[in-house]
């Protein structure tokens, strides 16, 4: 949907992004990951043509970004706002037509999502008159209005209270699983395992690591495993503990072994006591942390 | 396929137009502005309360003199009091104030005028001043007049009012024309505080609707679905088409106004001054229908549309830098220190103002009006007197060419200010998104 190659943007004293690639696949939840800074918002805002690179090029679909690619994107910054004195209505109205849309097409969608979203009354209101939760919400239906192939939010969720995201979150799913691709940007790595299934992690202008999330996880595996077993086990050879907790079917721990523990698994079931052994992979949370406290593309464990 | 550009200026429009501060405006506006030409007026020619002023004249100068309506002159006997005693009768009485005329050595009228005093209960009135002065300046220089062994009665009757009908005379065919100099110096000065009223009252309106997309945050959202300086020219027409029906409506209010007063308040003033003709007004100086003789001096289409155009091109000009100045800052309260710079030429045109009536085909007159950012101001003020037509084109020509480059410089600085946060913001700084 969207690949990017080279990508080098320039501010007077800073490189904020430093010739990068990425690619994000079509009908996927891709998560930009990267801490305050990493140049995620630079990247964004070129696929929004906000500003354009200094070098490389953007491709959306099989060709060369154009200018009216916007009518097929939408875009929730993370400094969002409305016209407080504007009527709800008028407000969303105008930022659909902005985006290409008919008035009558406009008003016809916009009654549909206001009536899913439980807003229907929010119609007449001037947007100085919502709570900051009401705001969110038609915020968030100016940005998928359009019905828009390409959906960007940038930290769609800070200031948004629980259930807005609780709420943002189901619809994002939903607008992807009916086939938009969506690119979601964060520092915060909670909701990236359950919301992305492609990760792309950003620091220092630079791509550290692409590609689908579960591959990555893996890529990062390093030799971590959760056993639960029936009975106490004291020792487990080259094995490192890391967490054990005992419960009423048994008892489980985590250690981390030097290459797999083939002998382990099979000695403890043949005494019968292996109920469960699993291969832990690393968080999201791990890789972000690991990566960017290096500060370097770390040779993942083959 | 909507126009970005159009849905702006349409949204630009409704919101202002449609406020009730619009309407209030557009009709206060020129009542409150007439009330400020008139009230002073009105003010300054009501009558004060009776005021007694009791008189110590030493000299003898003035007595008998009994003063006039508001101003009652009463004298106390110089022979039972002095300045002492006088104003302790004045605390006592009903007095309003005291006026206190000494006589010096041998009379000296010098001595006389540069001794006199007035006590007031009150701080004596201008007017009241004034009154007296002349009293006592007539007297003395009455005085002097005699000690030179001259009749007053002759100088008076030798003083001479002379009042020039000055006419510019018409090239070809065309009739000679009254000119109407006093009426063209009032009506450039009030085009021109005009033009520079609209023009920073809108520009600064652009500035505002910068820092409130700014501050509100939408900005982002709306330049992901078009380009800044759509955005950016967008609200600058938006704003100007307020202007434009402000305008509008002014303008068929006092057509209106006028109408009304002309056909059904004061129709028999009319007729009688019609009926008038030029030979009867032949003696008294001005009349209504001298006055109406010297409007037709006045090429009125060509201040008219002088006037839009240098209000559109004005306003252009400056409410292009304030949209870039509007982008470069997060609070409406940052904005005074960079507005000062901006609208100094503008107040410089105004300051000078007197000087181009005074000469309006002067080398000052002539390059303030060339000057872009001076010129909507000072060249309005010197259309009334007829100016030169290439002069005029010349001039709206530089005004054009400045307010595209403008916008160009503009929208350089637009584009990145608007998703600058919470920097302070230097000249220096500026200049540097400028070559971004």
């Amino acid at each position: 949907m969207i690949k990017a190659t080279n990508v080098t943007k320039r501010y007077s004293q800073k490189l904020a992004l430093d010739a990068i690639d990425l690619s994000i696949p079509k009908g996927s939840v891709y998560g930009l990951l990267g801490p305050n800074g990493a140049g995620k918002t630079s990247f964004i805002r070129i696929m929004n043509q906000i500003t354009a690179p200094d070098e490389g090029q953007v491709y959306f679909g099989d060709r060369a970004l154009q200018p009216r690619d916007i009518a097929r994107i939408g875009y929730l910054p993370e400094e969002r706002g409305l016209y407080k004195k504007m009527k709800v209505g008028e407000q969303v109205l105008y930022l659909a037509r902005l985006k290409g849309l008919s008035t009558a097409e406009a008003k016809l969608r916009a009654k549909k999502w206001f009536e899913r979203l439980e807003m229907a009354d929010f119609w007449e209101k001037k947007v100085e008159d919502l709570s900051k939760g009401m705001a969110q919400k038609v915020q968030f239906v100016t940005t998928v209005l359009h019905e828009p192939e390409l959906l960007i939010f940038d930290e769609p969720f800070t200031g948004f209270d629980p259930i807005n995201t609780n709420l943002i979150k189901r619809e994002i799913l939903r607008l992807s699983e009916e086939g938009a691709t969506v690119i979601f940007s964060t520092h915060r790595m909670e909701s990236v395992e359950e919301i992305c299934d492609h990760i792309g992690l950003i620091n220092n202008g630079q791509v550290m690591v692409e590609g689908p999330l579960l591959d990555i996880r893996k890529r990062y595996q390093n030799g971590t495993y959760s056993f639960v077993v029936k009975e106490a086990v004291e020792h487990w050879g080259d094995g490192t503990l890391i967490q054990e907790s005992k419960h009423h079917t048994g008892h489980s721990y985590t250690l981390k072994f030097e290459c797999y523990p083939g002998t382990v698994v099979s000695e403890l079931a043949a005494k019968g006591t292996l109920v469960a052994f699993e291969e832990v992979l690393p968080s999201v949370q791990d890789i972000f942390i690991e990566i960017v406290e290096n500060g370097a593309k770390l040779v993942p464990h083959e | 396929m909507n126009n970005p550009i159009l849905l702006i200026i349409q949204r630009e429009f409704l919101s202002r137009v449609r406020k009730r501060t619009f309407l209030l405006v557009t009709i206060l506006g020129p009542l409150v502005f007439a009330a400020l030409l008139i009230v002073p007026g009105i003010l300054a020619s009501m009558p004060e309360e009776d005021k007694n002023v009791i008189v110590l004249d030493e000299a003898a100068l003035i007595v008998p003199e009994k003063g006039k309506n508001e101003y009652q002159l009463e004298y106390l006997d110089p022979r039972e009091n002095d300045l002492g005693s006088a104003k302790k009768f004045l605390v006592e009485s009903s007095y309003d104030a005291l006026l206190y005329i000494p006589t010096g050595e041998n009379w000296d009228p010098d001595f006389i005028k540069n001794n006199i005093l007035l006590f007031g209960k009150e701080d004596p009135s201008i007017n009241m001043v004034q009154f007296l002065d002349g009293v006592v300046e007539d007297r003395l220089n009455k005085e002097k007049l005699l000690r030179n062994g001259v009749d007053p009665e002759v100088v008076a009757q030798s003083t001479t009012q002379v009042s020039i009908r000055s006419y510019t005379i018409g090239k070809d065919d065309e009739e000679d024309q009254q000119s109407a100099t006093g009426l063209k110096m009032g009506l450039g000065y009030l085009a021109g505080v005009l033009i520079y009223f609209f023009i920073f009252l809108y520009a600064v309106m652009v500035m505002r609707g910068v820092i409130e997309e700014k501050s509100n945050r939408i900005v982002e959202v709306i330049i992901s679905s078009v380009r800044p300086f759509q955005l950016m020219m967008g609200k600058i027409l938006g704003i100007g088409a307020v202007g434009v029906a402000q305008f509008i409506i002014w303008v068929v209010l006092s057509g209106g106004v006028y109408f009304v007063v002309t056909n059904f308040l004061f129709p028999e003033m009319i007729a009688t001054q019609a009926a008038a003709g030029p030979e009867g007004s032949g003696l008294n100086p001005v009349t209504g229908f001298e006055i109406y003789d010297q409007l037709r001096a006045i090429n009125f289409p060509l201040i008219l549309s002088g006037f839009v155009f240098y209000f559109f091109g004005g306003y252009f000009l400056y409410s292009a830098m304030f949209a870039a100045l509007g982008s470069a800052i997060d609070q409406e309260a940052d904005s005074q220190q960079f507005m000062m710079p901006v609208t100094v030429p503008m107040i410089i045109a105004l300051v000078t103002a007197a000087n181009v009536i005074q000469d309006p085909n002067g080398d000052l007159a002539f390059w303030m009006s060339m000057i872009p950012f001076t010129s909507p101001i000072s060249m309005m003020i010197r259309l009334p007197f007829g100016i030169p037509i290439w002069e005029v084109i010349l001039s709206g020509a530089i005004l054009i060419v400045t307010f595209f480059a403008m916008v160009a410089l503009a929208s350089k600085i637009y584009r990145v200010g608007i998703l600058m946060y919470g920097k302070k913001v230097t000249w220096k700084e500026l200049y540097k998104w400028l070559k971004h």
